[in-house]
């Protein structure tokens, strides 16, 4: 049971919880204590801020072999995005036509169930992408 | 202290079947159902969906309309369902911590089969009202089963709406609420039960039929009206067929509860039937319209509500999130054993490392 | 710091050993590098041991005392010490225990790798292999290791015009390779067909584009240069092994059609051992994946970055080409124990120099380099090695 272990990163998953170093600018997702760029410098610096949720996608894939929990899902499309903070996050693509997907397509975030701790356990809930519709 | 709906937000997930699609595996005549329900399609979750997530976006739809809101300012937030993803451990604390607006307030979710999202309407009027809160949020979401091969299969279906409640910059007065409740024990699911149980047509007149009209009537009596004072009607509707009738039976007109009717496109919605019914017709309700709301629940009871839309619908953002007419045209048609897979009607083996 | 040589070499056939259980695979192969190098067992001052994931696959940790225990080296209570770097966990031990000798602080070390993989079923083993990634920021989502390397392939493919023909056209030559090999995995030839037409795993990457699981075992017997002749008459001198770190996830690199780790331990390598990429005549790296040996022959430096599909399709890094790209058969004919590998790359390189290679043999080979990677690059480890 990791409970805990999903749970302290629900800031994150939920509502994209991420941090900003005061003194270069640079935006860090998850959240880390210090700048990797500005290392001391940054002490003390770091601001705590939301992403707004849209990014283009970077790279992508369509897998087909599934780990067991999402065999439910498979294929499915894994997609990098390049959020407009400039940071870059990894997770599913939802609603598109494997076909369809391409490199700079805009995209947003959205909840829904990632996995549980089996059909007994805790359900643990985080961000995938959908397209941005014009 | 004039109370009413400051925002609101809607979901329907995107996969469809039909009804002639469900028949054809059951070796009944789906066309018929179809035309007897007055049901063309149903709306599917997906199986990373859930009562948590559906209320989620909804409840997003509705933040990103007034980003003028703090979301630290809602004071209390339900979810009425009588499909929660957890028999035990709400679906609210976890809306509530999506939307930003924990950890000061309070949670609870709501069951009243179809109309716990409605109840907790009214809950959220109350604190309100009574300067308790500042804002509250109620949402009515489901993703209801039917048993394989039960007439309910043919329509229960999922979606949800959320609503932000309170008494500043309100697009929507809810001037009165009444309800009418007894036990009348229509449609039910006993713990550790997979699927509901119904009592056949004991579920028309005296369960839905009595119910409604008699909520109905309560309302158009304390609030001295009668059902051409109205532009629209959302009634519950379990099929397309009930709020035609109980409509009729109360002397409103197909034309009013034209643009709240969407059981025929998505099925029914359960907790989300109303909800999603208003929505729709605040998507497209002027200044100075009146709504007339009846929901019902299994078990039983109705709740009705009278509103009437202010000229703050005028500035308010509708554009910022999708309409409902969004997402009943936004869907990818699904066979049988798609859906029998997504709704975990087929067993699956047991993990084994 | 001491020269350090090579004067010993061992290891197990790659593969599904049933029969075999890890503390077999693990002892197999040290005492094949110990006998190779015709030494005692009270002549080994120190045991270093790169394996993976015991803990997962055999619900073993603590495997350095193990295996000293089973090769009889525990009666000398010598010190014995597990790394892990994921998939780079070979490597890792490898420099450590070529830093043992440089330092002075012991004279004999075996290094040993070993991995068991085939306990578990397939599904396991795949997540256990995907742990090597960000498991709370890109396993969690759905990317498997498997989806990671297809989203570098699409990168690769949409940044320099890299085609699938050609990303497949690895896996062609490294099974050509292991076919002259008789301890790899697969000693079948493929053909480029098969390879495209085989399942998707993460698209663009197939079936025969993913090394496979593997169990096996490999291990390396290391002394100061001055005294190896009194081992072996083929000493083979490590003249450098450098290492390099990176993001662990793959999204927080600002490009993924390199490894900077693999650019900056090269780098390293080749200034210290005062060397060229050209001077390099035989490589054994890191094709976990097919793409992956792409980008590791552009950042080693053997090709122009974005050339290296080009460079494989043109025949570059088979036998008679510019420098031959693991003809072990790589990770992927060879075989894949995740442990396993950093070691058994040093093992065909020290064979190759002593021009023991038999019908796989590179021709004149004196300088050669392993190149082993954790994850999607965020450990390398880069070693050079030459006749002595």
């Amino acid at each position: 049971m990791a409970t805990a272990r999903f749970w302290r990163e629900n800031p994150s998953r939920y509502n994209l919880k991420a941090i900003r170093c005061g003194n270069c600018g640079k935006v860090f997702f998850p959240p880390r204590a210090v700048c990797s760029v500005c290392h001391r410098k940054s002490i003390g610096k770091m601001e705590c801020m939301n992403l707004k949720g849209e990014g283009e996608v970077y790279s992508f894939t369509v897998v087909h072999e599934a780990p067991s929990q999402l065999e439910m899902l498979k294929p499915y499309v894994v997609v990098m995005v390049k959020m407009d903070e400039g940071v870059m996050l990894t997770s599913q693509l939802l609603d598109t036509d494997p076909q369809e997907v391409k490199i700079g397509m805009r995209v947003r975030t959205t909840l829904r169930r990632i996995g549980e701790d089996g059909a007994g356990g805790v359900i643990y809930y985080g961000y995938k992408f959908a397209p941005i519709k014009a | 202290m004039e109370v009413g709906i400051v925002s609101y937000g809607a979901y329907v997930p995107r996969y469809r079947i039909t009804p002639q699609e469900i028949g054809r595996v059951w070796g009944s005549d789906g066309e018929a159902m179809s035309k007897g329900l007055m049901i063309y399609s149903k709306s599917v979750p997906a199986p990373d969906e859930d009562v948590i997530t559906i209320s989620t976006e909804a409840a997003r739809n509705m933040m990103k309309r007034v980003p003028e809101v703090d979301p630290k300012d809602i004071g209390a937030l339900y979810v009425g369902s009588e499909s929660h993803p957890y028999a035990v451990k709400p679906s609210g604390t976890i809306v509530a911590e999506a939307i930003g607006c924990s950890p000061n307030m309070t949670v609870a979710d709501y069951e009243f089969a179809c109309k716990a999202g409605t109840a907790a309407i009214q809950t959220c009027m109350g604190m309100v009202g009574s300067g308790m809160i500042k804002y509250g949020v109620a949402i009515g979401a489901d993703t209801s089963q039917g048993a394989p091969g039960d007439p309910l299969e043919y329509s229960a279906s999922s979606g949800g709406a959320s609503f932000l409640i309170g008494a500043k910059d309100v697009i929507a007065v809810i001037n009165h609420t009444s309800s009418f409740t007894t036990d009348t024990p229509d449609f039910w699911r006993r713990e550790g039960q997979e699927y509901p149980s119904h009592g056949g047509r004991f579920t028309g007149e005296p369960a839905y039929f009595k119910h409604i009209t008699s909520a109905a009537k309560l309302v158009l009596k304390n609030m001295n009206s009668k059902p051409t004072d109205y532009q629209y009607a959302v009634f519950h509707q379990p099929n397309g067929k009930f709020p035609q009738r109980v409509a009729k039976m109360l002397g409103f007109t197909d034309k009013q509860i034209e643009v709240g009717l969407l059981t025929p496109h998505i099925g029914n919605t359960y907790s989300g039937a109303v909800p999603l019914g208003l929505s729709a017709v605040l998507d497209v309700a002027q200044p100075g319209e009146r709504i007339f709301v009846v929901a019902y629940g299994s078990g039983a009871g109705a709740d009705g509500f009278d509103i009437t839309i202010t000229d703050k619908i005028s500035r308010f953002n509708r554009p910022a999130a999708p309409l409902v007419s969004y997402y009943i045209q936004e869907k990818k048609v699904i066979d049988y054993a798609t859906y029998a897979k997504f709704r975990g009607k087929i067993r699956i083996k047991e993990e084994v490392a | 710091m001491r020269e350090v040589a090579v004067i010993g070499i061992g290891g197990t056939k790659f593969g599904e050993l049933w029969d075999t259980s890890f503390r077999d695979l693990g002892m197999q192969a040290g005492l094949a590098a110990v006998a190779d190098a015709k030494l005692a067992a009270e002549d080994i001052d120190a045991l270093y041991v790169g394996n993976m994931s015991a803990g997962r696959f055999i619900e073993q940790e603590h495997v350095a005392a193990l295996i000293a225990d089973y090769s009889g080296l525990a009666r000398d209570h010598i010190p014995a010490t597990r790394i892990e770097a994921a998939g780079a966990s070979g490597g890792l031990a490898f420099r450590q225990g070529y830093l043992a000798v440089a330092s002075g602080m012991h004279d004999i070390v075996v290094v040993g790798g070993a991995e068991k993989m085939t306990d578990v079923g397939d599904v396991l083993a795949t997540e256990i292999q995907s742990s090597a990634a960000d498991q709370q920021w890109e396993v969690v989502f759905g990317a498997t290791l498997a989806a990671l390397f297809a989203m570098i392939a699409r990168r690769h493919m949409h940044e320099f015009g890299t085609t699938r023909e050609q990303i497949a056209q690895v896996a062609v030559k490294n099974h050509k390779h292991g076919a002259l090999n008789p301890n790899a995995q697969f000693q079948r030839e493929i053909d480029l067909s098969t390879v495209l037409k085989a399942p998707w795993v993460a698209e663009p990457l197939g079936v025969f584009d993913c090394a496979p699981l593997s169990d096996g075992a490999a291990a390396v017997v290391l002394c100061s240069m001055d005294r190896a002749r009194s081992y072996t008459t083929k000493p083979v001198r490590i003249i450098a092994s450098t290492q390099a770190s990176d993001t662990l996830a793959l999204h927080s690199r600002t490009s993924i059609t390199s490894f900077p780790a693999t650019q900056v331990a090269a780098q390293k390598a080749f200034r210290l051992a005062r060397k060229t990429p050209d001077q390099v005549q035989v490589a054994e790296v890191h094709d976990n994946f097919t793409i992956a040996e792409i980008l590791a022959i552009e950042d080693l430096g053997f090709f122009p970055k974005g050339q290296g599909g080009k460079a494989t399709m043109d025949g570059e890094t088979t036998l008679g080409g510019k420098v031959v790209v693991n003809p072990s058969g790589g990770l992927k004919a060879r075989g894949f124990p995740f442990g396993a590998t950093g070691v058994a790359q040093v093992v065909e390189l020290v064979q190759q120099l002593r021009g023991e290679a038999g019908k796989r043999q590179v021709p004149d080979a004196s300088l050669g380099l392993a190149q082993n990677t954790g994850g999607t690059g965020a450990t390398v480890v880069v070693s050079l090695l030459e006749v002595a």
